[in-house]
């Protein structure tokens, strides 16, 4: 039986029925709703925008501020990926890239160079963006000053006074306890010299990387906040004049494809201290395999298994 | 001479009741003013509307920055008022919980305020840190626990310690010495009083404990219900009280 909804949309020529997805899953007021907060975002780099977030049909903490800031973002011609500590085929990665192909009918890719919009939870691609990309974060704890001071209110005030001495204090804190600065992820930074930002659970090796071409989107779902950091935006790291800020990875080259400038996965493959490095990004490691770079303990590309 | 503080008709209402009630004083550089009366007599209220937590709801507190002369902390902005109560202002609270970071280790809770107008060298901030509990009588070894680790007078002195490290010229006391037992109290004393002379601070120091006020203060103040019944200079109010509230008060001690 056709339903009265359905009937309405046939008779108004619309191509999608009432129980089809709206292009991209949320309903379009809800994207407006989103797109003025990113555009608030862009304006104001680092500012926290509050915005009304939605429930997702996942879980939060699974990505739900990153999938609804690349629903408020892309458009049919679009080219998705998605990517998890740098994987493109981890459960998370896999299952929201699914999802945008179901509900957008966009193409999806793994090729960091192919995406013109790339959703990521915890890593910024090896691969340099370009002016025409626009890489979403997902963002568990939006509030750098979050662990520090307990209160929204009186961080909301610190951040529009600028009071961000307890931001070093953290720092401090690490120095005291760990001879250096120990903060390994999440690394507070700087942007435009105006609002101290959380750059999401990225290791502090690709905070460098937050001075890019493309477009960066950060959306935290259960938090109801985004905040944005336009092209060619200064964005420093903090530091001390006597600890200065260093972006580490682990001493080794990629064991797959010898890579010395990625960022390392370690991986146990044994029980006896047996253990390989390798590159977080897969498409990079991948790329790199297939134009005849081979690690320590890689094979050629196309030989392995995998 | 100039007064740094300068209280001009300051009251503040909860709805009907009266908090404190048409307030003046003058407070002089290095001059220690005690207020003393009992609970609810708008001590705290009074200090709260001073040191800038309250708003008071008529008068005006005035004081001299060092920038640009005396300006009235009421009607100023309150990124200025902030930054004021960072620097040139210190606050002990009563109760050592309220005015320290109790998951931040001793160096870092006094380094904060160095940080927050802008220190940025670790190994700097680390020394004064350091130095300053020195002063304050915390074995330098102690830099790096935290002050739940403290008993209770420590975590009083370091509280001050993290005051005055930006080297402030005005200090708001709220019952600095209260919940400690006598002769942690009196060390802490000897300790305030020490400072005070040496940096030439100018403090006002709420308290209902006499003894506090004798040894500490050069000039009180004493309310009763919000008003001000009797000023004096310290040893004049409480060696001959006249008025009848000062008179119960000063009668009430318990002389061991």
């Amino acid at each position: 039986m056709q339903s009265c909804a359905d009937y309405r949309a046939s008779e108004m020529g619309l191509r999608y029925k009432m129980s089809d997805y709206n292009f991209a899953y949320l309903d379009e007021q809800t994207k407006r709703m989103i797109r003025r907060a990113i555009l608030k975002g862009l304006a104001i780099p680092g500012y926290q925008v509050p915005f009304a977030s939605r429930e997702m049909p996942m879980p939060y903490g699974w990505g739900t501020g990153g999938v609804q800031v690349s629903a408020a973002v892309l458009t049919p011609d679009d080219t998705f990926k998605v990517i998890d500590q740098g994987a493109d085929d981890t459960t998370n990665a896999v299952s929201i890239r699914r999802f945008f192909e179901k509900t957008a009918g966009v193409a999806v890719t793994e090729a960091t160079v192919d995406a013109s919009v790339i959703q990521t939870r915890h890593r910024i691609p090896e691969q340099d963006l370009r002016s025409d990309q626009i890489l979403v974060y997902q963002v568990p704890i939006p509030e750098p000053l979050r662990f520090l001071e307990p209160s929204e209110v009186e961080t909301r005030k610190m951040h529009s006074l600028e009071e961000y001495g307890l931001m070093h204090v953290k720092l401090y804190e690490d120095i005291s306890q760990h001879g250096a600065i120990a903060t390994a992820y999440a690394y507070p930074v700087k942007v435009e010299g105006r609002y101290v930002m959380d750059p999401s659970p990225i290791p502090k090796f690709d905070n460098p990387k937050l001075n890019m071409a493309g477009i960066q989107l950060f959306g935290a779902g259960r938090e109801q906040r985004i905040y944005a950091v336009p092209p060619y935006t200064d964005v420093v790291s903090l530091d001390f004049d006597d600890y200065p800020f260093e972006a580490s990875k682990a001493e080794h080259a990629c064991d797959l494809c010898g890579a010395e400038d990625s960022y390392l996965d370690e991986l146990i493959v044994d029980d006896e201290g047996g253990r390989m490095f390798m590159c977080s990004d897969t498409d990079y490691c991948a790329g790199r395999r297939k134009d005849g770079h081979v690690g320590a303990q890689g094979a050629p590309y196309g030989e392995d298994a995998a | 001479m100039n007064p740094l503080l300068n209280v001009d008709g300051i009251s503040k209402f909860y709805g009907h009741r009266i908090g404190c009630m048409d307030v003046s004083f003058d407070l002089f550089p290095g001059e220690v003013m005690g207020i003393v009366g009992e609970s609810g007599s708008g001590k705290s209220t009074l200090l709260n509307c001073l040191a800038g937590q309250l708003i008071p709801d008529r008068g005006a507190v005035i004081f001299d920055t060092r920038t640009d002369g005396m300006r009235d902390t009421v009607t100023m902005s309150e990124p200025e008022r902030r930054m004021l109560s960072r620097t040139d202002w210190a606050f002990v609270h009563q109760h050592a919980r309220d005015g320290l970071r109790m998951n931040v280790s001793a160096g870092g809770n006094v380094g904060e305020r160095l940080m927050a107008v802008g220190a940025r060298h670790y190994g700097e901030i680390r020394d004064q840190a350091t130095d300053w509990l020195g002063r304050v009588e915390i074995n330098a070894d102690r830099v790096d626990d935290r002050p739940s680790a403290f008993s209770g007078g420590m975590q009083q002195r370091l509280q001050i310690a993290r005051n005055l490290v930006t080297g402030p010229r005005l200090v708001f006391m709220d019952e600095p010495t209260g919940g400690l037992d006598v002769s942690v109290q009196a060390r802490l004393l000897d300790l305030l009083r020490g400072l005070v002379r040496e940096m030439n601070l100018s403090a006002i120091i709420v308290t209902h404990d006499l003894a506090v006020v004798r040894l500490l203060a050069d000039r009180l103040m004493v309310m009763k219900d919000g008003h001000v019944v009797e000023t004096g200079l310290t040893d004049q109010v409480l060696d001959d009280p006249q008025h009848g509230y000062t008179q119960l008060l000063v009668s009430s001690v318990l002389q061991v």
